[in-house]
């Protein structure tokens, strides 16, 4: 059986590829809107953050001997403090003012961040293994599935889940919400509010530091891994709809398949698909598929 | 106006206007190396290309010979409208008389026409398109280094001779993808081989695995990989997670550096086949280049892209001294004039097509265990001699090669 002239076993291997990646774009747009709906930073630095990561899990196995397992752990936890210091230093004064000044410093920082790593690495990339637990894959039939791509997926849908449920669900995520809507009335309850902000965004970038320990033994650990992706998470994070934490998890998942079947009907859009979609969304819902209209 | 300022007038005219003698137009040789200077080619050419050409110069010893040669570099980001406008900007302001290097062949191709109108000089180095000597030939250009009709004969013929007779492939979606997958169908297919599939992905893609789906399901003997740099190794590495060497199907690089190599380490890209046409640890003096060219870029050796900016921009000083003028068609005359000899590619010829010949080597990736030293990775399998490396003169459709 076939639709279109491909064979329907081929679909079910790229859907599955495409939710693999999804997983990533799920991941990356999650921290996003974490960010953007708790402190109205729109954080160009994501991208750089990411990349981040994945050169402090190259840095544990040269430098210290810790492996993927140790890199997924501390990466995270490491550049969440790089995140911490600058939203102290610098972030929080920009909250007051328009979207505008916290994108150009973020994009600068991205920049700069970018630039030093180049200038020290190159551009071609690092090499980072596999970890050996899971390396090699199965044979589904319709296609050959590494174990790692499995484990990418199903560990991302559950750090996504989670955080969806604390900040949802929980008295934690409630503060959180309410922090967000009225901040001078929660401190008066007496939550301590700018450090609960400065955790949030040291949160929003730890995810993306994970998502760049995932996804180094897939690519090369390159310094220009995240400019390639940031600007694609964004159109995620449009099409989702700002500040939406379900929303950027579905639309991750979803784009991600919908990228994957381009890339066998016309691979040559397969990098301009999700843009053609945003402008879609964006001229019949200007708020985004799960965005609230302000 | 009296007759006698008018006649004056038409003096200053007549001389103002009277071709260029020979000399070293503004008293400069302005060279400016166009690269890609921060993407995925940056580091198979990028500042290395800005070194080679900067020890071509000393090692010529251009102060001591009394040319005053100064050397610009430029970022121009994979773009060919980038590309452009720097070349302009280049040759109409900046009184830059020779442009260097110039990856991506939709730019090469770009900057190659506007040469072309300026009357300037072009080297490429880089870029792979077979068309820059064949219908895009051009007085003021020269292919130095490599180009895809070479590597097609070298690689495409060896695999296909090796069994390797049925293909898939992944094309990198831009001039230099397409002129590469054209020139190894050619050799395929010429050598009784057939072509089972063929995918085109944009530039600079991260994410190969549906790509390598479609390899698997065409059941391919051999995956062609029509691309370059970043493109190249995230398809190798991805191919490795899944299994495509493990399944029976071999990956044929099409065009693979010395960097590349480099990024994803021998243990990912041991075995892998391929045609290079300069090769840091060929002999003693390509080693003393190597040492040298190292110490001066991070201790990244040179790949074949900055052998041949260094040599080309050797033979073009070679060729302005000789001349004593810096004008873009001549001095580019004069280059296919004179025989060709430096340290890099040994002795060689340019021809009336801009083609510079020279041997190219099959090399293979030596195994972790093989390799001795830091950047030992390559076995030299065979030398293509340098009258059958390229595509012969009659065969490129130039029209600089008189029927």
């Amino acid at each position: 059986m076939t639709i279109l002239g491909v064979p329907t076993q081929a679909l079910f291997g790229q859907l599955l590829i495409g939710l693999i990646n999804g997983a990533f774009y799920a991941l990356l747009s999650l921290g996003l809107s974490v960010i953007f709906g708790l402190l109205n930073i729109i954080n160009f630095t994501h991208g750089a953050q990411y990349m981040m990561g994945a050169f402090v899990a190259y840095f544990l196995l040269q430098w210290a001997g810790l492996g993927y397992w140790w890199a997924l752990l501390i990466a995270p936890v490491v550049v969440g403090i790089t995140g911490i210091v600058l939203e102290r230093t610098m972030l929080k004064r920009l909250y007051q003012l328009d979207h505008l000044y916290g994108l150009l410093l973020t994009f600068g920082f991205a920049l700069i961040i970018q630039g030093l790593f180049r200038h020290e690495y190159g551009s071609s990339g690092l090499p980072y293994s596999m970890p050996r637990e899971l390396a090699g894959g199965q044979n589904l039939g319709f296609m050959f599935l590494p174990n790692y791509r499995a484990w990418v997926i199903v560990f991302s849908l559950a750090v996504c889940l989670t955080t969806w449920y604390v900040i949802e669900r929980t008295r934690l995520g409630s503060y959180l919400r309410a922090a967000t809507e009225n901040p001078a009335l929660v401190q008066a309850f007496g939550i301590n509010v700018p450090r609960m902000i400065t955790l949030t965004y040291g949160f929003g970038v730890g995810l993306a530091a994970l998502a760049g320990v995932l996804a180094a033994p897939i690519y090369q650990v390159n310094p220009l891994m995240g400019a390639d992706l940031i600007i694609v998470v964004f159109a995620v994070v449009v099409i989702g709809g700002l500040g939406s934490i379900m929303g950027s998890i579905v639309t991750g998942f979803a784009l991600g398949v919908v990228e994957g079947f381009t890339k066998v009907f016309y691979p040559e859009a397969s990098n301009t698909v999700i843009f053609v979609i945003m402008a879609l969304v964006l001229l019949v819902r200007p708020s985004g598929l799960f965005g609230r209209a302000s | 106006m009296t007759i006698a300022r008018i006649v004056a007038l038409i003096g200053v005219l007549a001389l103002a206007s009277s071709p260029a003698r020979a000399q070293i137009s503004d008293g400069v040789v302005k060279i400016g190396v166009l690269n890609d200077q921060s993407s995925l080619y940056a580091d198979l050419a990028g500042q290395g290309s800005v070194v080679a050409a900067r020890m071509a110069v000393e090692d010529y010893g251009a102060a001591a010979k009394g040319l005053k040669v100064e050397i610009v570099f430029a970022d121009h980001q994979n773009k060919a409208d980038v590309g452009s406008q720097l070349a302009r900007q280049w040759y109409d302001a900046e009184k830059v008389d020779l442009i260097l290097d110039v990856p991506n062949s939709g730019v090469a191709l770009a900057v190659n026409q506007i040469t072309r109108d300026k009357g300037k000089a072009f080297i490429v180095s880089s870029a792979a398109s077979s068309d820059l000597t064949g219908k895009a030939c051009s007085p003021n250009t020269i292919h130095w280094t490599y180009d895809t009709w070479a590597l097609a004969n070298g690689t495409g013929n060896a695999v296909v001779k090796t069994g390797g007779d049925t293909w898939f492939f992944m094309t990198a979606d831009y001039a230099f993808g397409h002129a590469l997958e054209r020139d190894v169908e050619a050799v395929v297919l010429k050598n009784g081989g057939k072509v089972l599939g063929k995918v085109r992905h944009p530039l600079n893609t991260q994410d190969f695995s549906s790509f390598l789906l479609q390899a698997q399901a065409s059941k391919a003997k051999i995956i062609g990989l029509a691309n370059a740099g970043g493109d190249t190794t995230n398809a190798i590495k991805q191919g490795a997670e899944f299994g495509i060497v493990k399944g029976g199907q071999k990956f044929a690089g099409l065009l693979v550096f010395l960097t590349d190599v480099h990024a994803l380490g021998l243990e990912k890209a041991q075995g892998l086949t391929f045609t290079e046409t300069f090769y840091w640890d060929l002999n003693e003096k390509t080693r003393a280049f190597a040492k040298r060219f190292a110490e001066r870029n991070r201790g990244i050796h040179p790949t074949m892209i900055h052998a041949g900016v260094y040599a080309g921009t050797l033979h073009y000083l070679k060729a302005v001294e000789a001349l004593k003028s810096d004008e873009g068609a001549k001095v580019i005359a004069k280059m296919k004039e004179l025989p060709t000899d430096d340290p890099l590619f040994g002795k060689g010829t340019i021809r009336v097509d801009g083609r510079k010949i020279h041997p190219a080597y099959l090399v293979e990736v030596k195994k972790p265990a093989e390799s001795k030293y830091p950047w030992d990775y390559y076995k030299i399998q065979a030398t293509i001699p340098a009258e059958q490396a390229f595509r012969p003169l009659d065969q490129g459709g130039c029209e600089l090669v008189k029927k």
